[in-house]
């Protein structure tokens, strides 16, 4: 049954699902959050002080498969809250746990080019173009690292029909959250990665 | 009735067929499964055009494409992985509203410490 939360109508003032608009407010307000952080380091790109730069560092081919990676785990995501519409809770489970398998992929990624980058010289204090790419690339893994807590917590009490309310409606703010992680690290990958300094 | 409370009735007392509720399910997203494998699959190619342009000089129109591919991505999976284009337009306003305060708030501060100009 197509029966969700995302068109019924809804026992409130506006008619809408209050979680769905909250959910909205809270991912306005975190553009906010990161595009402080993202001015933040393009800003200062270009102190590198006596440290490495960017070009120095950054490998292309490597970030390029990390954000296909989290690019595909959109997919898998859209097609759990597909599956979740249709009340397909085995379809449901499998895509978020591939979700959730690809964010993992994607944090693994991150962490050994941070390791990479500390190696080459590239401290959290080098410079100023350490610390702001690292706090950047830092909230935005710690994003992904909730969101994966979040998918794999979904799919436990999935397994257990203990989810409260409407289950689609559950899997769906998930899934906004995690396509709200994907859209950033598209504006990052180009920013950041992709223009040279 | 109060649907929270009957989440698993039918509308109507309708009794619907698997077909039907995919047909449904698809109208109402505006999408099937296979529409969003067409959207990943155009989303990758656009990510492979980004990356080529870090080997390829693409002279002037570098920054250009580079920002508008950008662009492209951020509202194809904004609008149909995050169903903003077939959802109810308050969500977008909510959405935009910030995306586009923190662009404006943030322009004006690169502003301030002449990022442009430099």
């Amino acid at each position: 049954m197509a029966d969700t939360a995302l068109h019924t109508e809804h026992h409130t003032s506006t008619g809408l699902s209050n979680v769905k608009l909250g959910m909205w407010l809270f991912l306005g307000s975190e553009c906010l959050l990161f595009g402080g952080l993202i001015s933040t380091y393009m800003l200062y790109r270009g102190r590198v002080g006596e440290g490495p730069t960017p070009s120095q560092v950054f490998d292309i081919p490597f970030t390029s498969v990390s954000s296909f990676v989290l690019l595909m785990s959109s997919l898998t995501m859209v097609l759990a809250v597909s599956a979740a519409n249709q009340k397909d809770d085995r379809g449901t489970t499998l895509w978020l746990t591939i979700t959730a398998l690809l964010g993992a992929t994607f944090v693994g990624g991150q962490v050994y080019e941070f390791t990479a980058f500390y190696n080459e010289g590239l401290g959290f204090t080098t410079s100023l173009f350490a610390s702001s790419f690292y706090v950047l690339t830092g909230f935005h893994g710690v994003h992904v690292t909730v969101g994966i807590i979040m998918l794999m917590s979904l799919v436990g009490i999935l397994k257990r029909s203990k989810v409260p309310g409407s289950k689609s409606e559950t899997v769906e703010m998930i899934g906004l959250y995690w396509h709200f992680v994907d859209v950033v690290w598209i504006v990052i990958f180009t920013l950041i990665y992709l223009i040279p300094v | 009735m109060d649907r929270d409370l009957y989440p698993h009735l039918p509308h109507s007392g309708v009794t619907m067929t698997t077909e039907q509720t995919h047909e449904e399910a698809t109208h109402q997203h505006g999408m099937s499964n296979a529409g969003y494998v067409k959207i990943a699959l155009i989303l990758a190619a656009i990510t492979a055009l980004e990356v080529s342009t870090y080997y390829i000089d693409f002279g002037p129109f570098f920054m250009p494409s580079l920002m508008i591919m950008m662009v492209v991505k951020f509202v194809m999976v904004v609008s149909y992985f995050m169903h903003l284009k077939f959802d109810n337009k308050i969500f977008s306003w909510l959405f935009y509203a910030g995306l586009f305060l923190a662009i404006g708030v943030y322009v004006a501060f690169l502003s301030t410490f002449k990022f442009f100009i430099a």
